[in-house]
């Protein structure tokens, strides 16, 4: 009977989070029009998010490019199909594991970085100062923070794709001996824009969800210090979910549109 | 010291606030007249803070009436809130300076955003400049606030409090956690600052010596009411139990 309770309050505590976080958006949508516009803050968070996480995506999106290639070669050796994969890599890493890979791994470097910063600016009482020196802390903070996120995503994904390609072609320059220009050659001619529309729709989505569970996280915290901590780990958590219900929606809405 | 007793500029009535079970306001009462420097003294948790944010509009009260210059800050807008906040500076027990800018920045901050206050500044360098020459930090201009100490961050607090031109300051225990010296130059200042734009203050704190050489009228706040008011001179020969452990 216990635990039956216990799964109906934890089930009560994500609905309540659920409506926070709803509130939180539609919050933002009101404020995202309204004059004065933060645009050097929304630069400087634009450089942070993007620049600072280059590396990082660039060696993933290599390495996965990298494995990927490896891993499939023997398979399609076996069935005599290894002229498919600069086709079979570019279509799987543009349509579903370079977005999803990369706003995994933005969600842990640039989600927890928002969530502790607001979160720190929280109990330290920095939101409060900028609050009752009647300038709108919302607006400065979060709002910037998330249309940054929204922008920067799908500008990473499009770069962490590019690096993952060049890390398969290289596997097959190297092992089939394949060159870089007919293997560009062939991922060029098996994409098409169905590929990658629906794609960089969805990365727009994955960066606001990094944004806003990240500043909702941060800007709400509680408890001290170790709320802090708390907010950045939510936040990672709490987007990683959503990036996959989020892909998962995409996925099932894109699949509709092909079959009209 | 004079101030104006036939003028309130804030006006509070019947103030009350909760947390789940926990009363922590229980129908206090304060005015707060034009050039007065009013302390308000209480026992740890007994809502001195608490009443301060709700008199900024941090907290929503329960109950109760908060008047700021005429305003009943209850019905405010979000933009006549915040443009009447401009006219209250606020400093924080923990200084609460933006840790990613510099006190430049930290000072530019509020000045920039209140563009109906000041209009389009160009250059806010005189203004900045007026700020930290109040407060004796000039030369801390293109400091991060990591790199000044305890005190440097209360006056650099103050300076951005000031650079608003407020009418009203409200002190959170502006002595705590510093040593003795500079305590005493914090009380300085803040008397400097009254005595050359004519504010009027509430001042939250613990420290009897800083209540002492600030106060014009003191207040003690016990379970959630106003207990005790009066000068500190009238309080700190007072044979009530509960008034004099605050003066031991």
């Amino acid at each position: 009977m216990n635990s039956i309770l216990n799964i109906i309050d934890l089930f009560k505590v994500f609905l309540v989070e659920i409506g926070e976080l709803s509130y939180f958006a539609s919050r933002f949508f009101k404020e995202v029009f309204k004059i004065p516009f933060e645009f050097k803050e929304f630069l400087r968070q634009c450089f942070n998010m993007g620049n600072r996480s280059l590396l990082l995506v660039a060696v993933t999106g290599f390495i996965i490019g990298l494995v990927f290639t490896l891993q499939s070669r023997p398979t399609l050796q076996e069935f005599g199909a290894v002229s498919w994969m600069p086709s079979m890599v570019s279509i799987s890493i543009i349509r579903e594991i370079g977005p999803i890979i990369t706003a995994l791994i933005c969600a842990g470097r640039i989600g927890s970085g928002i969530g502790a910063e607001l979160g720190s600016m929280r109990v330290t009482e920095q939101i409060d100062a900028m609050e009752v020196s009647g300038t709108n802390p919302f607006k400065y903070l979060v709002v910037t923070r998330i249309l940054a996120t929204t922008l920067m995503i799908p500008i990473l994904v499009f770069f962490g794709d590019a690096i993952a390609i060049f890390g398969s072609a290289l596997v097959e320059n190297i092992k089939g001996n394949v060159s870089y220009l007919l293997y560009f050659n062939q991922v060029f001619n098996s994409l098409e824009f169905s590929d990658l529309i629906p794609t960089t729709i969805k990365t727009f989505f994955f960066g606001f969800a990094i944004g806003l569970v990240g500043c909702f996280k941060g800007y709400n915290c509680k408890k001290g210090t170790a709320g802090v901590g708390l907010a950045a780990n939510s936040a990672v958590v709490f987007t990683s979910m959503l990036l996959f219900i989020i892909d998962f929606i995409a996925v099932f809405v894109t699949n509709i549109f092909y079959d009209l | 010291m004079s101030s104006d007793i036939s003028n309130p500029v804030i006006e509070i009535n019947a103030l009350r606030k909760s947390y789940g079970e926990n009363l922590v306001l229980n129908g206090f009462n304060m005015k707060l007249f034009e050039g007065e420097n009013l302390v308000i003294m209480g026992k740890s948790g007994c809502g001195k803070s608490v009443m301060i944010k709700c008199l900024i509009g941090l907290e929503e009260p329960d109950g109760g009436s908060i008047m700021v210059m005429g305003k009943n800050i209850n019905n405010l807008k979000r933009e006549d809130l915040d443009e009447l906040r401009t006219e209250i500076g606020f400093l924080f027990q923990g200084s609460a300076l933006y840790d990613s800018m510099s006190v430049r920045e930290n000072l530019e901050f509020p000045l920039r955003r209140h563009t109906k206050k000041f209009g389009y500044l160009k250059d806010t360098t005189p203004l900045v400049m007026e700020a930290l020459e109040n407060v004796g930090l000039a030369n801390a201009i293109n400091l991060m606030p990591n790199e000044l100490s305890g005190g440097m961050k209360r006056r650099i607090a103050l300076a951005r409090t000031l650079i608003l031109q407020p009418k009203i300051i409200l002190y959170d225990e502006p002595t705590t956690g510093l040593d003795p010296i500079t305590s005493k130059e914090i009380i300085l200042l803040m008397m400097s600052i009254q005595k050359k734009y004519n504010t009027s203050s509430i001042i939250i704190t613990h420290d009897v010596d800083c209540a002492r050489v600030i106060s014009n009228r003191m207040i003690l706040l016990v379970d959630g009411i106003n207990y005790k008011e009066g000068t500190f001179e009238e309080l700190s020969v007072s044979s009530d139990p509960k008034v004099r452990a605050f003066f031991k």
